[in-house]
C-alpha cells in the first residue's frame, strides 16, 4: 500500500467517525449550544470528505455556506434567544421514544439496503477533472440547471420576507396561536437626540 | 509556465541522490514549507507588534519601547514570554471545553489561509485551484470561534463582544467576496499565482489597483473590519465592552487571540498586495532588467535575484499596508455599531455590486485591458 492511499484511508476513517459521532451528539445532547457547535463540526468534516473526493470547490462552498453562514446564524439565534424555560413533561414519553426509534431504524435499514443493492456508477479515477470542476459547475449552473438555480433564489426571497414580517412586530401585532396582542415594548422607538430634550 | 526556482523539485532530487524513494522524499519535504510559513507568520507578528508600539508612540509624540534591545526591538519577545509564563486561568463558572476550543478555532483558520499566499512563482505551500476562494471560506469559520469564546466566558461583555464580532464579520464578508470576485472575473482564475501573473505585464502600470480602484478601497475597508482593527474594533471596544470576547482570557489563551488578530492583519495586507499591488512583481518588470544587463532570464544568477526580489517586494508591500493600518488605528475614532452595519449593508454592498457590473461590462467592452 502506498503512502498516499494510507493517508487517504486514515483521513477518511477519522472524518467519517467525526461525522457520525458529531451527528449523534447533535441530536442526543441536552444542551442546545453544544448541539449547534457540534453541527458546525459535522459540516466541516463533510467538507473534508468532499476534499478527499477531489471536489475542492464544493468543499470550500460547503464551509462558506454551511459553516460560515448557516451555522453562525443558528448559533447567533440561540445566543440571542437563550431563554431558560422548563419544558412541559410529555405523556407517554417512553412509548413515543420506542415508536420514533423503530421508525428511524426502519428508515436506516432501508437506506443500508439501498446502498448494498444499488450499483453505483463510480467514475473512473483516471478521468477525474480535478481543478477543472469549478468551470464545469459554472457551466451546468447556467445551462441545464438554470431553472432550479433561479428558483432557489425565489426561496431565499420568501425566507427573507418572512423574517422581516416576523421581526417587525408592528406588521403582525397579534400572536398567531393565541390571538392576543403582542408585547411591543422591545420595538425600537424612533431615536431622538439626547441633547434636544434638555431645552 | 514554470519559470523561476522550484525548491521542492531540487530538494527531492537531492534526497533521491541519497537513495530515498520519491514518496519518502515528498514526506520529508511536506512539513518544511509549513514550518517555514508558521515561523515567518510569527516573526511577522513580532515585527508588527514592534511597529505598532513604535508608530503609536510616534503618533502620540512619545518614545515607545526603548530599553529592551536596540530601539526596543526585543519588546515583543518580552511580551510573548510574559504571556507564555502567565497563569492559565479558566473562570469557575465558565464552560471549560468551549472556553479552550474558542481561541484555537480563531487561530487555526487564519494560519491555514497562509497556504495560498505566494511569495514567488513557486514559493508557496500549495497552488490549489480554488486559491483565493479558500481564504474566503476559511475566514468565515472565525466567527464561530469568537461566538464560542464569548458564550463560554459566561460574562455579558464577552457575549456581546462575540455577537458583535459575528455580526460584523458576516456583514463585511459579502462586499469583500464581491470585490475579490471582480478580480477573479478579470483573471479568469481563482488561483493567487494566476492573479499575480495577470498583473505582471508592464510592471507598476499593469497592477490591478489602476483597473479596480473602487474594489481596492472596498477590499481594504472590509479587510480592516474583518481584522477588527480600530475604526471597526467594536467587538473589543474598551470603553463599552471592557475587552469584548477576550475579557475573561489570560495567559496563553489570550496570546492565541492576540497572535490570531496580528497574523490576520498581516495576511490581509499580503492579500491586498497580491490582489491589487502586483504581488511579488517589481515595479519595473524583471524581464526588462535582465535585458538591460544582457543576461538570459533563466540564468541561475537572475533566478536567485528574481526570487529574492519577489520575497522582498511582497513583504515590503504588505508592511506598507500594515503601516497604513497602524496609522489608521491611532488616528481615527471608532464608528458606532449602527454606523458600522449601515456602512456595510447600505454603502459597501451596493457599491461592490455596481463595481462587479462595471468590471464585467469593461471586460466585454475592452478585453485587451480587462482580461479577455
Amino acid at each position: 500500500m502506498s503512502i498516499a492511499v494510507t493517508t487517504q484511508i486514515i483521513c477518511f476513517s477519522v472524518l467519517s467517525l467525526v461525522v457520525i459521532v458529531g451527528a449523534l451528539g447533535v441530536i442526543l445532547l441536552e444542551s442546545i449550544v453544544y448541539s449547534a457547535f457540534l453541527l458546525g463540526g459535522v459540516f466541516l468534516s463533510v467538507a473534508g470528505l468532499y476534499l478527499l473526493l477531489n471536489a475542492s470547490f464544493v468543499a470550500a462552498a460547503q464551509v462558506l455556506v454551511y459553516v460560515g453562514a448557516v451555522n453562525v446564524l443558528i448559533i447567533f439565534a440561540i445566543m440571542l434567544v437563550n431563554k431558560k424555560e422548563d419544558l412541559k413533561p410529555i405523556d407517554n414519553l417512553k412509548l413515543r421514544r420506542i415508536v420514533s426509534t423503530s421508525i428511524c431504524l426502519t428508515l436506516l435499514s432501508l437506506l443500508i439496503r439501498v446502498d448494498l443493492s444499488n450499483v453505483w456508477g463510480i467514475a473512473d479515477p483516471n478521468r477525474s477533472i480535478g481543478e477543472e470542476s469549478t468551470i464545469r459547475i459554472g457551466e451546468h449552473l447556467f445551462s441545464d440547471y438554470l431553472l432550479p438555480f433561479e428558483v432557489a433564489s425565489v426561496l431565499l426571497l420568501m425566507a427573507m420576507i418572512g423574517a422581516i414580517v416576523l421581526a417587525r412586530r408592528d406588521v403582525m401585532n397579534e400572536d398567531i396561536s393565541t390571538g392576543l396582542p403582542v408585547d411591543q415594548e422591545l420595538i425600537e422607538k424612533s431615536s431622538e437626540p439626547l441633547l434636544m430634550k434638555k431645552n | 509556465m514554470n519559470s523561476g526556482l522550484d525548491l521542492e523539485y531540487s530538494f527531492n532530487e537531492i534526497l533521491k541522490g541519497f537513495g530515498l524513494s520519491s514518496e519518502l522524499a515528498h514526506i520529508i519535504w511536506l512539513p518544511l514549507p509549513m514550518l517555514l510559513v508558521l515561523v515567518s507568520a510569527v516573526v511577522g507578528v513580532l515585527v508588527t507588534v514592534w511597529l505598532e508600539r513604535k508608530i503609536s508612540a510616534a503618533a502620540q509624540q512619545r518614545i515607545g519601547p526603548e530599553y529592551a534591545g536596540a530601539l526596543g526591538v526585543l519588546q515583543p519577545i518580552a511580551d510573548g514570554l510574559k504571556l507564555l509564563v502567565k497563569e492559565d486561568i479558566i473562570p469557575a463558572k465558565a464552560d471549560s471545553i468551549l472556553f479552550t476550543a474558542g481561541p484555537i478555532l480563531v487561530l487555526v483558520p487564519v494560519i491555514l489561509s497562509w497556504l495560498i499566499v505566494p511569495f514567488g512563482q513557486n514559493l508557496l505551500i500549495s497552488n490549489v485551484g480554488i486559491g483565493i476562494f479558500l481564504w474566503i471560506a476559511l475566514s468565515s469559520i472565525q466567527p464561530i470561534g469568537l461566538l464560542m469564546s464569548g458564550y463560554a466566558s459566561n460574562n455579558k461583555y464577552s457575549l456581546l463582544g462575540g455577537l458583535r464580532a459575528a455580526a460584523q464579520s458576516i456583514s463585511y464578508e459579502i462586499p469583500l467576496a464581491l470585490s475579490v470576485l471582480a478580480i477573479v472575473l478579470m483573471t479568469n482564475s481563482l488561483s493567487t499565482i494566476d492573479i499575480v501573473n495577470q498583473q505582471s505585464g508592464a510592471g507598476i502600470l499593469s497592477w490591478n489597483i489602476w483597473r479596480q480602484p473602487v474594489g481596492f478601497i472596498i477590499f481594504w475597508i472590509c479587510a480592516l473590519a474583518e481584522c477588527e482593527r480600530l475604526p471597526f474594533d467594536l467587538p473589543e471596544a474598551e470603553e463599552e465592552l471592557v475587552a469584548g470576547y477576550q475579557t475573561e482570557y489570560a495567559g496563553m489563551k489570550f496570546a492565541l487571540f492576540y497572535l490570531g488578530s496580528y497574523i490576520n492583519l498581516i495576511l490581509s495586507a499580503l492579500l491586498v498586495s497580491i490582489l491589487y499591488l502586483g504581488g511579488w512583481g517589481f515595479p519595473i518588470p524583471v524581464e526588462i532588467i535582465a535585458k538591460v544587463i544582457n543576461l538570459p532570464i533563466d540564468a541561475p544568477m537572475i533566478q536567485v535575484f528574481t526570487a529574492s526580489i519577489g520575497i522582498i517586494m511582497t513583504v515590503l508591500k504588505a508592511y506598507l499596508l500594515v503601516f497604513v493600518a497602524i496609522l489608521l488605528r491611532w488616528t481615527t475614532p471608532r464608528v458606532r455599531i449602527d454606523q458600522l452595519l449601515d456602512l456595510g449593508w447600505k454603502f459597501l454592498l451596493p457599491i461592490s455590486l455596481a463595481n462587479l457590473l462595471v468590471t464585467a461590462g469593461l471586460k466585454l467592452a475592452f478585453p485587451q485591458f480587462f482580461g479577455g
